[in-house]
């Protein structure tokens, strides 16, 4: 019985992957491809900042400067170096990874609303220096040469494999979530997120256990940037480190519901959809903006435990699947 | 009996999930009705009306049919952020194209065929998200033949992969950098002139006006458009035996540039030659006006140009922009005959008071730049005589051709394949009329001038 | 380099409406513990304010219009409050910080529908000084009288009378307060009213020397955030120092480096004083 829970718990996060991202492979339509990759790299992107905020408790609000960092590191080295785009992964995951690292040593000893506001200082001082930052273009940024495609067949073959690299990716992202989820370290971080002092009277080493949840919730944001950027063919300072993305990402975690595998999913899925009926439904669109923002309203004030908590309110037996 | 039940609500909602994002193909946002003018309405109901009437009988006894094809162009637009203006005039000014054709009875190529338009469009928020979400959309489910670029350098960097992909032509309007017809593309076309000759004018009508002036400060937006209008106008002006006293970047994000202007003045230039977009270039020009500095000359980016920025008022007056086009420049079927060129198209006037009854208010040059591409488009397939890819690319190579918008030109070298090479700025300065109003006038090129230019500025 | 003198004079007059901006997000986060992410557009909304008021039928002077927004914004920011903040006061951030992000949201987005994101301008001049390399424009120096007016007001308030000893008291401890007697829920309606009038004043104020966008309030929550920092987070008075302290580097730093480089400059100075005087730079350690 309790085999078969555990798997749930994680069998399920991946059917949702997998079973999304097959359907453009068996349709074999370009258009299915790109609607499901904004989908699953937003689902990435959600559960990659679960791990850390859904798991602490601490709101990283400008978590988007991973994200705008491994692609910039990542497009630096296919744009300028001629690597590859597995370099291009790796190397802007590291730099996220390694940026976390360093900064999660000192920032995390903020509590609350001054850590947030020390994220948001991060990430526009970030941006602010990119825009500075000649080697990655400043403000002109950089631009992909058509000819970078080719090497992988072409520009139609290069878009499907970042579509499969996405699918790898986000499926390694939901695993490691699971695996800290259930895990010692998982747990200590759920303690640090109910009471960080008690945890810490209890044994958690809190400063460690935090930095390197915020580390894992960093490296893949920096893959996925530059598999985005990748796609995307140019880079910029200000698309690459918008603050409203960071704020997307956040109400993804918890529209599904914060501190569970399934509820970044459900959120980013959910979200997507209601900003695609938004935008191009003829009675809203003028106004889509504020619709948006009405509906986040009456979610927050209403269901601030999103569908997951609901769901586990009121049906008490999916507590053990709804991990 | 528990456990099954868990199991298949886990079930359902894999699959509600997976539903809700395979959702339908949302609907593409419909044009807005553009109210019919009457004089066009007329001239329709004549020209369909002549031409049927003589072709019947000899129609009747050859081929009854004519096969009418719709073509359908695909294009996003900014209807939130902050492209929001620009763009919404730009697909304004696409619209009154796609609706001046249709009325006109399309295009007829030599089979017979009679080409009308329509269009598919969304909004890309302006931001690149979901830019190649969209173009793929419309490249694939909506089957739109023919793409235009978003608004934007940025934007239009992200489609054009899309395009090229799927072997689309896309004319691109309000995209200036030079850069994105640099990545190998083919099948990208600018109606644009590029960023690099943005301002390069402004340094030859600084030179005409005062060769003694020979100090200037370039202070530009620090993003990816200014700056690269600025590199390219900085190293014509030191060619030009220029002392650049100062050339410095300020943040997007400046508030307040009274602290950078006075390291201007400090600088002590002549001439003043920069900005960037419209918020930072008016607070620019109204601070240089409030705080009375003494400047000979001031040409701005994006700003000037805009009606808008008659709503300055004093601070207005004599600032100078380029622009893409002006209702005031004079290109005429004349001129073309002139220069030994092709014309093709409407008149400026006859675009203007279309464009006014159409929408209610003066168009912009980003409204002329869409009507612009639309023509680029149909001239293409006139001159190709048919839709197919590469019959249109083959025509839009050979395309040399003056319009009310001006010459167009691409080049078609490996290196720059779309660039444009015959279109150029035109320079206006904000003056006042015999009754004291803001106008805009037309200062340089100065074929085209409609005014002596106002100098020095303060 | 007389034109230190300048940029100096100008960082100073503006820091002055800064810090006022900067008040607003400071009271509403050291009474209710929130950050108020639609400041940005409330200060939008107040040279909105201004711009209809003055360019509309009434043609009203841009200093009469002010007390107008003012009071609208304190109407304005207790409607906000009922609506949108009271239900998750004590809860977590994340529930304040996206709830008043909504706000932001809706606000935005109904103000691109009326308004598009084109610029405006109010065409109004009160003259200018000069001294040498120094030019005082009367705009700016109004502005600047009229922010230590609102300060002075604000210090009054919150010394002196019955709400704003309340208000203080809330903000110390809340549950204390209440056992005491005070009504909370007004005290922290009243506060979140207050916050959103100063943010509203200096959107007006700002709009009578620079031309602004329905987008234009975001640069100034940002700098917000940042002069709150400065002054010590949630010490209304300490923000007024911040504003000086923040318009100050903006005159100073682009006589010795790159102008492009002040944001830089500037965030990094902020990460840096949150980790090292989280109590401000003029603050006392608690």
């Amino acid at each position: 019985m309790k085999y078969k829970d555990i798997n749930l718990g994680l069998v399920l996060p991946i059917l949702i992957i997998v079973l999304l991202g097959a359907w453009p492979i068996i349709s074999q339509k370009d258009i299915n491809r790109e609607t499901i990759f904004t989908i699953i790299l937003f689902m990435g992107l959600a559960s990659s900042l679960n791990i850390f905020l859904g798991y602490t408790g601490y709101v990283s609000f400008g978590h988007v400067v991973y994200f705008g960092l491994g692609g910039y590191v990542g497009f630096y080295f296919m744009s300028a170096q001629g690597q590859s785009i597995w370099i291009a992964m790796l190397t802007g995951g590291l730099a996220s990874g390694l940026l976390a690292f360093l900064l999660g040593k000192a920032i995390l000893r903020l509590r609350g609303g001054y850590f947030a506001l020390a994220t948001i200082g991060v990430n526009e001082a970030v941006r602010a220096f990119i825009n500075n930052f000649d080697l990655f273009g400043g403000p002109i940024g950089m631009t992909l040469n058509f000819k970078v495609y080719k090497a992988y067949g072409g520009a139609a073959k290069s878009l499907w494999m970042a579509y499969y690299l996405l699918i790898a990716t986000v499926l390694l992202v939901i695993v490691v979530s699971y695996l800290v989820r259930t895990s010692k370290f998982g747990l200590g971080l759920l303690a640090i997120r109910e009471d960080e002092d008690a945890a810490e009277v209890m044994g958690v080493r809190a400063p460690d256990a935090k930095t390197w949840a915020y580390v894992l919730s960093a490296i893949f944001p920096g893959i996925l940037g530059a598999l985005f950027f990748f796609k995307n063919g140019a880079i910029e300072p200000v698309p690459a480190f918008r603050l409203s993305m960071s704020i997307e990402m956040i109400v993804m975690v918890m529209l599904g519901g914060q501190g569970t595998v399934l509820g970044p999913l459900l959120g980013a899925a959910g979200y997507q959809w209601m900003r695609g009926f938004l935008l191009t439904n003829s009675f809203f669109k003028n106004i889509q903006l504020a619709v948006a923002g009405g509906l986040l309203l009456v979610i927050v004030l209403f269901v601030p435990g999103g569908v997951i908590g609901w769901l586990r309110k009121q049906i008490p037996g999916l507590r053990r699947v709804l991990q | 009996m528990k456990r099954s039940l868990i199991f298949i609500i886990s079930l359902l909602m894999v699959f509600s999930v997976v539903l809700a994002a395979c959702q339908p193909a949302p609907e593409p946002t419909k044009a807005p009705e553009v109210k019919p003018t009457s004089a066009p309405a007329t001239v329709k109901t004549e020209e369909v009306a002549q031409p049927t009437e003589e072709a019947k009988p000899v129609e009747t006894e050859e081929v009854p049919e004519v096969k009418e094809v719709t073509a359908v162009i695909g294009f996003t637009t900014s209807q939130t952020g902050k492209y929001n203006v620009s763009s919404t005039r730009q697909v304004s000014g696409l619209r009154l194209w796609m609706k001046d054709v249709n009325d006109a009875g399309g295009i007829v190529l030599s089979d017979g065929t009679v080409i009308k338009f329509s269009e598919v469009t969304y909004d890309d928020e302006s931001n690149t998200d979901r830019v190649q979400e969209l173009y793929t959309r419309i490249a694939t489910e909506d089957g739109a033949d023919f793409l235009i670029s978003p608004y934007s350098s940025g934007l239009t960097a992200a489609s054009s992969i899309i395009a090229e992909q799927y072997g689309k032509i896309m004319i691109t309007t309000g995209a200036a950098s030079d850069a994105n017809y640099k990545q190998g593309y083919t099948s990208v076309y600018q109606a644009y002139t590029p960023a690099s000759r943005y301002l390069t004018g402004a340094v030859d009508l600084l030179g005409k006006l005062d060769p003694d002036a020979k100090k200037v400060a370039f202070v530009y937006e620090n993003s990816k458009f200014s700056t690269a209008v600025v590199v390219a106008a900085k190293d014509y002006a030191v060619e030009q035996g220029y002392d650049v006293v100062l050339y410095e970047g300020y943040d997007p994000e400046t508030t307040d540039f009274g602290p950078f202007i006075n390291k201007i003045v400090d600088a002590g230039p002549d001439a003043i030659l920069g900005g960037g977009h419209f918020q930072d270039g008016s607070t620019f020009a109204r601070q240089i006006y409030d705080k009375n500095i003494a400047i000979k000359f001031m040409t701005l980016l994006v700003a000037p140009p805009e009606p808008d920025f008659a709503d300055l008022g004093e601070a207005a007056l004599g600032v100078i922009g380029p622009s893409q086009w002006e209702p005031l420049a004079a290109f005429t079927p004349e001129s073309a005959e002139q220069a030994g060129l092709e014309w093709f198209g409407l008149t400026g006037d006859k675009f203007v008071e279309e464009y006014v009854a159409a929408y209610g208010e003066d168009p912009s040059y980003h409204s002329a730049g869409g009507y612009a591409a639309g023509m680029i488009l149909q001239k293409a397939i006139m001159d190709a005589d048919s839709m197919d890819f590469e019959k249109v690319k083959a025509a839009l190579d050979g395309v040399d051709m003056l319009t009310f918008y001006g010459h167009i030109k691409f080049d078609t070298s490996e290196e720059a394949h779309g660039l444009q090479l015959g279109h150029s700025m035109v320079y206006i300065q904000w003056q006042k009329d015999a009754d004291g109003n803001l106008v805009k006038q037309v200062v340089w090129p100065e074929e085209g001038a409609t005014a002596e230019p106002l100098y020095p500025l303060h | 380099m007389g034109f230190l003198l300048a940029s100096v004079t100008d960082g100073l007059l503006i820091g002055f409406v800064y810090g006022v901006a900067a008040m607003g997000l400071t009271l509403i986060w050291g009474v209710m513990d929130v950050i108020n992410l639609s400041h940005g557009p409330i200060i939008t909304l107040g040279m909105f304010g201004v711009y209809l008021l003055f360019t509309g039928p009434l043609g009203l002077n841009p200093y009469l219009a002010l007390l107008f927004v003012a009071l609208g914004g304190l109407l304005f920011g207790i409607l906000v409050y009922f609506i949108a903040v009271h239900r998750v006061i004590g809860a977590s951030h994340l529930s304040t910080l996206l709830a008043t992000y909504a706000v932001n949201m809706i606000i935005i987005g109904i103000g691109t529908a009326i308004f598009t994101a084109s610029p405006r301008n109010v065409e109004f001049n009160m003259g200018r000084l000069t001294f040498g390399n120094v030019t005082l424009l009367g705009t700016r120096v109004i502005a600047a009288v009229a922010s230590v007016l609102v300060s002075a007001g604000l210090y009054l308030f919150l010394y002196k009378t019955r709400p704003g000893r309340y208000i203080r008291a809330v903000a110390n401890n809340k549950d204390a307060a209440e056992l005491m007697g005070v009504p909370s829920m007004q005290i922290l309606a009243l506060s979140f009213g207050l916050g959103t009038m100063l943010a509203a004043i200096s959107g007006a104020l700002i709009a009578t020397f620079f031309p602004f966008t329905i987008l234009a309030g975001g640069a100034y929550e940002l700098k917000s955030f940042v002069i709150s920092v400065l002054g010590g987070l949630g010490n209304p008075i300490g923000a007024l120092y911040g504003g000086l302290i923040l318009g100050v580097l903006e005159g100073i730093i682009p006589t010795f480096m790159e102008t492009t480089w002040v944001p830089v400059v500037e965030f990094v100075l902020f990460v840096l004083i949150l980790l090292v005087r989280p109590q401000g730079l003029l603050g006392v350690k608690k």
